[in-house]
């Protein structure tokens, strides 16, 4: 079995997150080649073939671009599955070439099963086996789904030869919002997710974090709402945190969630739903209404 | 100009799920069903853009599915897109990302949209392939997860959200598609004149079969909850209660009660 797995790289660097692309091909136990819009001072340490196209001339983000590029690697290594991480690189580029090459694309792989991949589905609450009717498939993995593995070497590297074009301009990055809290640095953080229901409640959660000398924390949704600032979002696009304890209030856990909590020493959360995925990871699951349960647990602590 | 925004209705997230009796999807007795949050952030951007351009602009809402998803056609419409088209399939929840995003295609591809707005993702599926699969099928320019928009003369100014807060910002010529992410706006709620107004609104039937021309090239064998990995305490009963037990376990697993 082949693989052709597509790595990351984004403002000159070469992504860490490329490494799970290796994990995952030794899981299939595949024989890979790996293409990169990147550069030839970055990189992967890895030993087999390596398509290569030059990013300061390619452009880092340029779909159309890279989808040339991706099948003319294609039609040189005929892989049985081309790889891509379920990041804004992949889920972006994917479905091009699937839609190019008229094959099966399966999103989002958190691991390979008997002739099929397991996906998640509805928020993270349930799974799917998902078979490919086309003998070739495009797939993307679930961030932190594989172990990151660096095979060690340096590649046999290809130049790829750069073509013209694409339909969209790139003009440029903008840094993520600047923080005025910390929540890396945070012991204790109490985190208020959808919920908690309304606005008004998020002081609730406040107390209970001022009551246990933390800070506090915020799914994405209350942040949209704008309940409270995105300095305080928990997540794949918020902050990465790993406190001595976490308290998820209403919070279901869905993955982009979890990648950003768990590593927490000690999870506890609050949910009515007995059945939220919160609970996969979590060392104590309170069921019950956040807006009763909280209140009677700050007032206990705070004594 | 002509704008196209597709939706889809998707169930309550916080419900049980049941498998089917295939054992390939959802059991949908006793699910409530509502217009999936990524599309509501693209009908509101769509309405917002209709609302610049004013007159002359035409917004079509389109969805797939059966008679239920009318509901959230109704609430695109009551939201301000001017007409819908719903395209009816009792079996769309068996249609792989490829099938139905080639639905959209054969529906949109001889009306001369300019911009098609889409989710980037459902909830329940979340493959996050139909909208960039469309974009192809039709042969527009297309960006996806976009957390900022803006139109003027022909091209769009999209900002799309990557990981760890980072954006990147991106020009594209019309006839194009964008996916919305979360956050991209605040949706609005359909006032009640609105939601009057918006019953003389025409939504138009389409049977799938006029559009369907593609096989499925993928196939969902299992639909079943995760592996339970156990190791977690489920604590279940009176609240004073479990406030004790809850304090115990701080007090005794962790350094930060004492
Ligand atoms: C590209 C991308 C990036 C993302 N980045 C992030 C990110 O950085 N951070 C993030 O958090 N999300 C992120 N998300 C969104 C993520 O997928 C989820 O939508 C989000 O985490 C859900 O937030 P939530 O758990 O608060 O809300 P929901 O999923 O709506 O869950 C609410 C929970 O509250 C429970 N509940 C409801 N009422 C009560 C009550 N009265 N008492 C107790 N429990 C109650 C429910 O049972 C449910 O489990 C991202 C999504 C995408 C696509």
């Amino acid at each position: 079995m082949k693989t052709l797995l597509i790595g990351e790289y984004r403002e000159g660097k070469l992504l860490d997150s490329t490494y799970e692309l290796f994990g995952f091909a030794s899981q299939l136990n595949a024989d890979t080649a790996m293409l990169l819009v990147g550069s030839e001072a970055q990189l992967p340490a890895y030993g087999g073939a390596l398509y290569l196209a030059d990013a300061a001339s390619c452009g880092e983000y340029n779909p159309d671009l890279h989808k040339q590029l991706i099948l003319e690697a294609v039609q040189k290594e005929s892989p049985d599955y081309i790889v891509f991480l379920h990041s804004s690189y992949g889920w972006d580029l994917a479905p091009r070439i699937a839609a190019s090459l008229n094959i099966a694309q399966i999103s989002e792989v958190i691991a390979a099963t008997d002739g099929g991949f397991e996906v998640g589905c509805c928020n993270a609450k349930m799974r799917r086996t998902v078979k490919a009717s086309s003998a070739t498939a495009v797939l993307t993995i679930q961030a932190g789904a594989f172990p990151a593995v660096q095979p060690g070497g340096s590649p046999t590297v290809q130049n790829l030869a750069v073509v013209i074009g694409g339909a969209l301009e790139f003009v440029g990055y903008e840094p993520a919002e600047k923080k005025d809290v910390d929540l890396a640095k945070a012991e204790i953080i109490v985190s208020a997710g959808r919920g908690v229901g309304k606005k008004d409640n998020i002081t609730v959660i406040q107390a209970l974090a001022t009551a246990l000398g933390g800070e506090l924390g915020a799914s994405r949704p209350v942040v949209d709402a704008e309940w409270v600032s995105h300095s305080h979002q928990v997540g794949t696009t918020g902050q990465t945190v790993s406190p001595k304890l976490y308290v998820a209030c209403g919070i279901s856990g869905a993955i982009q969630h979890l990648a950003g909590m768990k590593k927490s020493d000690f999870i506890l959360a609050i949910n009515k739903d007995k059945d939220a995925p919160i609970g996969e990871i979590a060392d104590v699951l309170v069921v019950a209404d956040v807006m009763q349960f909280v209140p009677a647990l700050t007032a206990k602590v705070a004594r | 100009m002509k704008l196209l925004v597709c939706i889809k209705q998707v169930p309550d997230l916080e419900s049980r799920f049941k498998p089917d009796a295939a054992g390939t999807w959802y059991n949908e007795a006793d699910l409530a069903f509502r217009m999936n949050e990524y599309d509501e952030y693209a009908v509101e951007q769509a309405v917002q853009l209709r609302e610049k351009l004013g007159e002359g602009t035409e917004l079509t809402v389109l969805s797939i599915g059966p008679d239920r998803v009318v509901e959230a056609i109704k609430k695109s419409l009551a939201m301000g897109c001017d007409n819908a088209a719903h395209i009816q399939d009792p079996a769309a929840s068996g249609k792989d990302p490829w099938q139905i995003a080639s639905i959209i295609a054969a529906y949109a591809k001889d009306k001369g949209f300019d911009i098609v707005f889409t989710g980037m993702q459902s909830q329940d599926r979340g493959s996050a392939q139909v909208g960039v699969t469309v974009a192809e099928l039709l042969g527009f320019a297309c960006t996806t997860t976009i957390v900022g928009f803006d139109y003027d003369n022909g091209t769009i100014t999209a900002k799309r959200e990557l990981e760890g807060g980072i954006k990147g910002i991106v020009k594209l010529k019309t006839p194009a598609l964008v996916t919305c992410q979360l956050g991209l706006n605040i949706p609005r709620y359909p006032t009640l004149p609105n939601i009057m107004k918006a019953k003389k609104k025409e939504i138009t039937v389409i049977p799938v079969a006029e559009l369907l021309a593609t096989e499925a090239l993928a196939a969902t064998t299992s639909f079943h909850p995760p592996a339970k990995k156990g190791g977690g305490i489920v604590l279940e009963g009176d609240v004073g209660e479990l406030v004790d037990k809850v304090i115990a376990i701080l007090k005794d697993k962790t350094a930060v009660l004492r």
